[in-house]
């Protein structure tokens, strides 16, 4: 890979992938949990409870940023308390970056697994139990596996998002190089400096290269969800 | 093995209230039209469904007692449930959908008793496949055998018939009555179609409008004259178990039942062999004095129990022959002509009779 990247544009790059990956396999299991809720229950303040989930898809993200600085901030209540009980730090940190990610990709990954919910027959369920099965043994055997295609398209969807996310980050973990410069704000950074038009170019064709590979695999992940159902 | 049932429930619009046992193993017809209140019924023995009151009995353990507050969830009452739509997995291959309720039973079914219902439901050559991939008889024929093998103590058959076109329809009927002779399980089939209820089941429950309309055994109901205003549809007529007493040398098998002997064209069943006759009761022809040189080979000395009343241009006359009941659909002027009332002697030409020869064609076991 050095062969074609120069040392900080592959730290950029794994530097995304990698908070990428925090932010939406760490977000799974919750947009997971969001999604049964809203796809299988009802309860008062649904209707809440599904807009506030959709939040970060209208609101701009540097306010989202912000927001996070002023709670996870080293001397906002939870900042506060998460570095003085557990010296966890989320400002300036790459985990900070993925904390953000996670957050305004939230939405994506809860609408795809909602939609392959809501298209399951609620019918199988009922068979499952009549053959003995409990709510655990059900949602691990029946309902996840016919889930799966729409856990893998939300996946896809908010990796591809979360590799672009820029205004959170920057407001929330500013543009550490090595720490959270992700790619977004590596041609950020590139277009700042003199000159730095090329280098922004090759930034840039990296991110298509990624965008395309991610296109592609969401399309497979689509195609082998319609030839199972 | 028994089962007891009994509840009560209002919708909106509807009140369900019934009461009723499986006292042995055997088919139980919930009949009635749609919106009666059977599927009800059985989603609450299945424990898909909590009533507002009720009682729920299976082999003796109680799994729904609203006045002790017992609700045994629906995974732990062991009732093999067969929907009307199937309902397999589709992620599933057909073999992982067969034993998908034996994994989880308390006791398992032996490999043998795995290999007896995929041979009694001709399952062989659809393990490896995915529902998708099956017609839908085929798809009926799994979901039946994936409810046998999870043990159940009681069947639920939910119009498992109803999706199927005519063809399909016939082609598992004879699987519905080879469990029906060989599992030694109380069955309960919901139905609408009283050619199928005539043909599978022991016991009938007649619903309307949430509420029991008759009970009994299907010899009885199917040749009640009530039972035309009760199903809307005419007398089915009769239904006799019978015994095979001979193969004649003329062709026609000896068919013997309480009142009397029937013949019909060769069967391949051996002497001794039981099964079920209909009669529809337009099949018969009744006449005071013993007819003589006509063409029928059925003619049955019975005795006329009771007229229908309705003030149609038909008349259905119930008839004892012997231990047996019959029903007769004749014209209310011929009944008028005849004179018939209780009591009255006649002869019955059976013209035609329905053999309901259980799953001949079905491999031996």
């Amino acid at each position: 890979m050095d062969a074609f990247l120069t040392p900080p544009e592959s730290e950029a790059l794994l530097l995304s992938l990698r908070i990428s990956f925090v932010a939406v396999f760490g977000a799974l299991p919750l947009a997971f949990l969001a999604a049964l809720l809203l796809a299988r229950t009802r309860f008062p303040g649904k209707t809440l409870v599904d807009g506030l989930i959709h939040v970060p898809l209208v609101l701009p993200p540097v306010a989202i940023g912000f927001l996070l600085l002023m709670a996870f901030g080293t001397r906002g209540p939870l900042g506060g308390f998460l570095l003085h009980n557990l010296g966890i730090r989320f400002v300036f940190s790459w985990t900070g970056a993925a904390l953000a990610s996670a957050i305004i990709t939230f939405p994506f990954q809860v609408r795809a697994i909602r939609l392959s919910l809501e298209a399951i027959d609620g019918g199988l369920a009922q068979a499952a139990q009549t053959l003995g099965a409990g709510w655990w043994d059900r949602l691990f055997n029946v309902t996840l596996p016919l889930a799966l295609p729409g856990i893998a398209a939300g996946v896809i969807t908010a990796f591809a998002a979360s590799l672009g996310e820029f205004g959170a980050i920057i407001t929330f973990v500013s543009n550490i190089p090595g720490e959270t410069r992700t790619l977004p704000l590596a041609i950020y950074t590139a277009l700042q400096a003199p000159g730095g038009e090329a280098e922004a170019m090759r930034l840039s064709l990296l991110s298509i290269l990624l965008a395309l590979i991610f296109m592609t695999l969401a399309e497979f992940a689509q195609r082998r969800a319609r030839s199972r159902a | 093995m028994s089962v007891e049932i009994a509840l009560r429930h209002e919708f909106p619009g509807f009140a369900l209230d019934i009461a009723f046992a499986l006292p042995k193993p055997g088919v139980t017809a919930l009949f009635g039209a749609s919106g009666a209140g059977k599927t009800t019924i059985v989603n609450a023995i299945a424990g898909t469904f909590r009533p507002r009151q009720g009682r729920i009995v299976i082999n003796g353990r109680v799994v729904l007692d609203t006045e002790a507050g017992i609700f045994v969830p629906a995974a732990q009452r062991r009732t093999g449930y067969v929907f009307q739509d199937a309902r397999l997995f589709p992620h599933m291959s057909v073999e992982n959908n067969l034993l998908f309720g034996w994994r989880r039973a308390a006791s398992r079914a032996s490999a043998a008793d795995i290999e007896h219902v995929v041979v009694l439901l001709g399952l062989r050559s659809l393990l490896q496949r995915r529902p998708r991939a099956l017609s839908g008889g085929e798809k009926s024929r799994v979901a039946l055998g994936r409810a046998l093998l999870s043990s159940p103590e009681i069947l639920l058959l939910d119009e498992p018939l109803a999706s199927l076109d005519a063809q399909r329809r016939s082609e598992i009927l004879p699987y519905l009555e080879s469990l029906r002779d060989e599992m030694r399980l109380p069955m309960l089939l919901v139905s609408h179609a009283l050619d199928e209820v005539a043909r599978l089941a022991d016991d009938i429950v007649v619903l309307r409008d949430g509420r029991m309309a008759a009970e009994g055994s299907v010899f009885d109901i199917l040749t009640g004259l009530e039972l035309p205003a009760l199903a809307g549809s005419p007398p089915v007529g009769a239904v006799i178990p019978a015994t095979i007493t001979a193969h004649r040398s003329d062709g026609l098998t000896a068919l013997s039942f309480d009142g009397g002997t029937l013949y019909v064209a060769h069967l391949a069943q051996p002497v001794g062999g039981r099964l079920r006759l209909r009669v529809r009761a337009e099949e018969i022809m009744l006449a005071l004095e013993e007819p003589r040189g006509i063409s029928a080979n059925n003619v049955l000395a019975a005795q006329v129990l009771a007229l229908s009343r309705e003030e149609t241009s038909h008349a259905d006359i119930q008839l004892a022959c012997g231990a047996t009941r019959l029903v007769a659909r004749i014209t209310r002027a011929s009944a008028v002509r005849l004179g018939l009332g209780p009591g009255t002697p006649v002869f019955a030409i059976v013209k035609s009779v329905t053999v309901d020869a259980p799953a001949a064609h079905l491999p031996r076991l």
